[in-house]
């Protein structure tokens, strides 16, 4: 069978009520927390990882995908109205859609947004469709040390390519790879680094993890700002939609920031804002009004709006096909996979293709219902960021508890979430990524066993890893990711990446 | 988040307290790694060996760090608030003490009440009712309709029997 037509079956899976259910809980909540500036869908995915154990596993993963996209479209409106990106893909739609709300023009910049990811998701996710089957076939021919390297490039490009400074990013890799250590070595059943504590034989959680380091450390450092930093909602004046003008404007940096956010989600370079922010570094070099950049362009809406939706199906294609998550959303994805006993990679479109094509035509229908959402239902999700600050803070924390207790509730992992929580609050105030920390406690087991088994192919011989063109080309693909941005820092260039480098979803 | 600059104060304190818990914890996993007997079988790398190399690389990080801190002094920091701090983590730290004795939903409203005071709500007799309810709420759609098994304290057996 074709993709064509596994995409039919998958829409037929789709539009079950109860996938129709799925999805539109889904775009709903992810609407929400990208709305809601404090929590991104990293966090809520995570929070939700216990409540939907017992839950259906394509039900499931279509919601968590619909958080995912939802996050993306929600995320532009509290740039817009409040100056306050609502996730991180969203910080450079603040640069113009905020100038553009002060001018009146917050309904266009809020419909240029929309209808943008719209058409970039839509784009994006028949990409993904049509994409994931030939990234398979290339997957069937990795082997442990091409998938090592693959992990690899990954590291380096989730921790030491853009940001502030490498060594920060790596640092806080390490912490995640070091906590991955804690645990019973999968291949040997040695115990590692629990110091007797039982509750450490498993492991420790991704979920307890994402949920310190997010929820609470990020509640601890808006706390100790202090108080009175609150901004003020811009009322959405007029009606959102747009004029002739607008439409002739921004269709074109839709296509470009599709075009520009599909490729870098695709392939493990970072995440959504790393395509956004490249989006609007293109449409400020292109416009054909040059001096409305800084003022409240549109297409410094339109493109970026774009390419952050178009980038999040493009994480897609290397979770789904190769099991390889680029992102802090997509790594705790792959939790929720593992939880219903799945591992995603080339084999699970062999023995799970309803679920698989199920899930990507899911995103589709998705899209559609967060068009919806997000044109006509506006103005409720501004009533959201009208809940005061302890209130919404409050919230958060008593669901990040709930999330902890539902998949451990021992005393052991309640401490490490107070434990978690408080390094969190530490590496953001000395401005240390929180995403690699993430990905490298996931990531690290398997990079560790893919390692250990390549070099029992060998017979412990480590030219190994560098034999195979895909593996060699791949790990010289990292160290140019690693070396290169700090040639660009120390020649006084690093400015550009520290901008980039705010990747927390 | 913040610029660069050669503002902050030299040496860094911070970068030195940083890079001697990283190495800390460097020299942590190449002990316990030590520790662990060699089972390296045929690919020559055993349990203990790549936490021994995620030790040495934390170690070298650590001293990396260091030698940063004393060339390029992080930028000034913006100025932390003790009170709200110790308002969240003393609820934290009180919820997780207590939740398994007095039940989810005294915890929830503990946490709550606490997390709102951190956010500048002193007003008690609003926040104690309203953490009460989100409890309760939270208690009866997980524990009682999606079975998650939360802990039950006084509270809940008067109400929910279990």
């Amino acid at each position: 069978m074709d993709t064509f037509s596994f995409l039919l079956q998958g829409l037929a899976t789709a539009f079950e009520p109860i996938m129709l259910l799925y999805a539109l809980i889904g775009v709903t909540l992810g609407t929400a927390v990208g709305v809601l500036p404090g929590i991104g869908p990293a966090l809520t995915v995570a929070l939700l990882l216990p409540v939907t154990y017992g839950l259906d596993a394509a039900g499931s993963l279509i919601m968590f995908a619909g958080i995912y996209y939802g996050g993306m479209y929600g995320g532009s409106t509290t740039s817009i109205l409040l100056n306050t990106p609502g996730e991180s893909a969203s910080v450079i739609t603040a640069l113009e859609g905020n100038k553009m709300a002060r001018a009146g023009r917050g309904g266009p910049a809020l419909a240029t947004a929309a209808i943008g990811s719209f058409v970039a998701g839509l784009i994006a996710t028949l990409l993904l469709a049509f994409l994931a089957p030939h990234v398979v076939k290339l997957a069937l021919v990795f082997g442990p040390r091409e998938y090592f390297a693959l992990m690899v490039l990954a590291f380096v490009t989730v921790s030491a390519a853009f940001g502030e400074s490498a060594i920060k990013g790596l640092v806080s890799l390490f912490i995640g790879l070091a906590l991955a250590m804690v645990g019973i070595d999968q291949l040997t059943g040695q115990t590692r680094l629990a110091f007797g504590v039982p509750q450490l034989l498993d492991g420790i959680e991704v979920t307890t993890l994402a949920v310190a380091m997010f929820a609470l450390g990020e509640a601890l450092f808006v706390a100790a700002q202090g108080p009175g930093n609150d901004g003020a909602v811009l009322a959405i004046k007029g009606r959102v939609k747009m004029t002739a003008q607008d439409w002739s404007r921004s269709w074109k940096a839709w296509l470009r920031g599709t075009g520009i956010g599909f490729p870098i989600g695709s392939m493990p370079a970072g995440g959504a804002d790393i395509a956004s922010f490249l989006s609007y570094a293109t449409e400020r070099n292109l416009t054909k009004h040059p001096e409305e950049f800084g003022k409240g362009a549109i297409e410094g809406v339109a493109g970026p709006e774009a390419a952050n939706n178009a980038a999040a199906a493009g994480t897609l294609v290397p979770l789904l096909t190769l099991g390889l998550p680029t992102t802090a959303t997509a790594a705790i994805m792959l939790a929720g996979f593992q939880q219903f006993g799945l591992q995603p990679g080339p084999l699970l479109f062999a023995t799970a293709p309803d679920l698989v094509w199920g899930l990507i035509a899911s995103l589709l229908v998705a899209n559609v219902m967060l068009l919806v959402l997000n044109l006509p239902l506006i103005r409720f999700w501004i009533l959201l960021l009208k809940i005061p600050q302890p209130w919404l803070y409050g919230g958060i924390l008593v669901f990040a508890t709930l999330g902890t207790l539902g998949v451990n509730p021992s005393p052991v992992e309640l401490t490490m979430l107070v434990l978690f929580g408080t390094l969190g609050y530490l590496m953001r105030l000395y401005g240390y990524p929180i995403a690699p920390v993430v990905v490298g406690l996931i990531l690290g087991p398997m990079a560790e066993q893919q390692l250990r088994r390549a070099l029992s192919i060998s017979q412990g011989d480590p030219m190994t890893l560098v034999q195979s063109p895909i593996a060699a080309v791949l790990l010289a693909l990292a160290a140019v990711a690693l070396i290169l941005p700090m040639i660009l820092r120390a020649r006084g260039r690093g400015d550009v990446l520290a901008q980039v480098g705010q990747a927390e979803d | 988040m913040t610029p660069n600059g050669a503002s902050g104060r030299r040496p860094d304190g911070a970068a030195f307290i940083i890079a001697l818990a990283l190495i800390g914890l460097g020299a942590l996993l190449i002990w316990d790694g030590a520790r662990i007997p060699d089972k390296a079988g045929y690919s020559g790398v055993g349990p203990g060996d790549v936490p021994k190399l995620i030790g040495y690389v934390l170690v070298l990080l650590g001293i990396g760090t260091g030698i940063e801190g004393w060339r390029n002094p992080g930028p000034k920091r913006p100025k932390q608030h003790p009170v709200p701090l110790l308002w969240l983590l003393g609820g934290m730290v009180v919820m997780v003490a207590s939740i398994h004795s007095i039940g989810f939903v005294l915890g929830a409203t503990i946490l709550f009440t606490c997390a709102a005071a951190a956010f500048g709500e002193r007003r008690f007799h609003v926040a104690i009712p309203s953490g009460l309810v989100l409890g309760l709420f939270i208690y009866a759609v997980f524990d009682v309709l999606l079975q998650l098994n939360l802990p039950a304290g006084p509270i809940e057996m008067a109400i929910f029997g279990r």
